[in-house]
């Protein structure tokens, strides 16, 4: 298979304007990878899937990352001490893993990724492009809340539908639906202490 | 919500198949099958709408067992996840270690011993044979042929759990992959042993097809039942003997050639019409396979030791990066897709779940077909809800 940076030029040949930038894996695996940019996704999956030399027919893998806003602090010499912290927003990336039946060779990471954590999470579905996004695509929907434009069902898929958090986001809070058991442990008996407040004392009544 | 404007999914190739329903006809009727259906393999349920007999569409839904196995595993270190994709496909222990464990070395970068590799391939192609051996019995119990077939499959399942067993201390929930190696040293009884089940296999699957394979009325209920084309099982991501029955020799064993399968002679067997009788004889004809695989490997396995001491496994440390990892498994593409933020548990950790990637197919497989045969495809999809739900 050609390098990711080829199969970027290869992209950007036939869609000019499309944003397309390398993320590249500082691991041992060096599995590099393709960010996409929302606006031009579906025409550069159709591209991956069709490309007579690429023929990324299967897309294995389906998943979502989450990113939350986090500092870093960067050397700095103007600054006092040296060093000057930033924010890096936050964001939820989903990564799609490609391979070609056909060719025999894959894998090519794709990822794309939300604005932010909150309100702008929709990225286009490429479920119109690779079928087995179908399920995927809705667990990342379900797991993380990235919404997918052009899903066919994007319903939740293991949560229930009432259910109203995102589990796999690294800022979920689990409910308190704790319930008393008899035990001898203290941490036990600490959570219960803090689940059930004693009620208040009552005053003392008044002599007669 | 269709910024490309591209044709919506109900144009992608499929049986479409459009319900009369006027006072001629009747009403449609939905029916719910499962959570708790024997014919569902576990907790499974299945939305049907039926006219007549006929299934005019199939939503199914999952998460009955689901305990958010990814998010637990993001909390625990690398190697305190090993025991944990025990229960994912809890058939094929051995298959979702290897998995894991070699996910784990590629992101650690960890070489494996020799010896390991080879009863890697052992423990693998052992795992194929029970989970087809079991997948035949389960669907010919679908099928309404009523304990004997099962109860065979269970007897030479018993066989090679036994030899689990004496390797890793458990049956099902075998523990037994570590980083850069395995757990315990196989024996020279250990290897006898297995050799005598490999040797007397060939002749139980003789058995075993005498009874079933030309068997009229599986036959009946299978052949030209649940057609899947090739085109869209590729583009659905369904992997494993249900891609190769629809025709497609894709074999992640040829393909990556992962451990040490490049040395080994085997076929990959294909078929031809895609239907549920194809998917049950491409996998005995894989049981074929693996029973060649287990010779070799029986016969070329090197002396050495099958873990080397100093490679790490408490406190592992991956250098930051992620990776993605997969082998055939009995059921289709295990895989595994890791980030590592140089701590000592995974950032991401993902499960590449086969059960629940060929289900996606499920209900164009049963569109037009009878409510009964849909219970016979849903079995040859060969599912374990453990997987599919996690």
């Amino acid at each position: 298979m050609e390098t990711t940076e080829q199969i970027r030029e290869r992209i950007l040949a036939s869609l000019p304007g499309a944003q397309v930038s390398l993320v590249t894996n500082p691991g041992l695996a060096a599995q590099h990878s393709l960010l996409l940019g929302a606006a031009h996704a579906l025409q550069a999956a159709l591209l991956l899937r069709d490309d007579a030399a690429l023929r990324l027919d299967f897309c294995s893998n389906v998943t979502g990352v989450d990113w939350p806003e986090r500092e870093v602090s960067e050397a700095d010499p103007t600054a006092p001490g040296g060093k000057v912290k930033r924010v890096v927003p936050g964001f939820l990336e989903v990564v799609y893993h490609l391979y070609s039946v056909a060719l025999g060779h894959g894998p090519l990471v794709v990822r794309m990724r939300t604005a932010n954590r909150s309100d702008q999470v929709t990225l286009p579905s490429l479920t119109p492009v690779w079928r087995s996004c179908e399920f995927q695509e809705r667990e990342v929907f379900d797991l993380f809340g990235v919404v997918f434009a052009g899903h066919p069902d994007l319903r939740r898929i293991l949560m229930w539908d009432e259910f109203k958090d995102h589990p796999m986001r690294k800022d979920y809070v689990e409910p308190d639906d704790f319930e008393w058991e008899p035990t001898p442990h203290g941490d036990v008996l600490e959570r219960a202490r803090r689940h059930y407040p004693a009620p208040a004392r009552p005053a003392k009544e008044p002599a007669p | 919500m269709n910024p490309s404007g591209l044709p919506p999914l109900a144009s992608l190739p499929g049986p479409q198949i459009r319900a009369v329903h006027d006072e001629l006809h009747g009403d449609l009727l939905e029916l719910s099958m499962g959570p708790h259906h024997p014919s569902t393999h576990g907790v499974f349920r299945m939305v049907v709408t039926l006219d007549g007999e006929t299934v005019v569409k199939l939503k199914p839904v999952f998460g009955y067992l689901h305990r958010n196995h990814e998010k637990i595993a993001e909390g625990a270190s690398y190697l305190g996840s090993m025991p944990y994709t025990d229960r994912l496909d809890y058939l094929c222990s051995m298959t979702n270690n290897w998995s894991y464990a070699l996910a784990v070395e590629r992101l650690a970068g960890q070489a494996v011993s020799e010896r390991a590799e080879y009863v890697r391939v052992i423990l693998a192609e052992l795992t194929r044979l029970l989970n087809h051996t079991c997948l035949a019995g389960f669907l010919l119990q679908d099928g309404g042929a009523s304990g004997t077939p099962l109860m065979y499959a269970f007897r030479e399942r018993e066989k090679i759990l036994d030899l689990f067993e004496s390797l890793s201390g458990s049956r099902m929930m075998c523990n037994y992959q570590r980083f850069g190696g395995c757990r315990a040293d196989p024996s020279p009884a250990w290897l006898d042993s297995a050799r005598a089940l490999v040797d007397g296999y060939g002749r139980f699957l003789d058995e075993y097809e005498a009874l079933l394979t030309g068997n009229e009325i599986l036959m009946a209920r299978t052949q030209g039942i649940g057609r899947l084309s090739p085109q869209l099982a590729v583009s659905a991501g369904v992997t494993g003997p249900m891609l190769r029955a629809a025709g497609v020799g894709y074999d992640i064993r040829k393909v990556d050639g992962y451990g040490f399968y490049p040395r080994f002679t085997f076929r990959v067997p294909i078929g031809a019409d895609g239907d549920t009788y194809d998917r049950y004889m491409v996998r005995i004809l894989e049981m074929r396979e693996s029973i060649g695989i287990l010779r070799q490997a029986l016969r070329d396995i090197p002396a050495g030791p099958i873990l080397d001491p100093k490679a790490k496994q408490r406190g592992l440390r991956p250098k930051a990066g992620e990776v993605y990892s997969r082998i055939e498994g009995p059921k289709g593409e295990i895989g595994f897709f890791l980030i590592s933020d140089g701590g000592p548990n995974p950032y991401r950790y993902r499960v590449r779940p086969p059960s629940l990637i060929n289900l996606t197919i499920l209900e164009d497989m049963c569109l037009g077909q009878s409510i009964a045969d849909s219970v016979v495809i849903l079995g040859s999809v060969d599912i374990v809800l453990g997987e599919v739900d996690r």
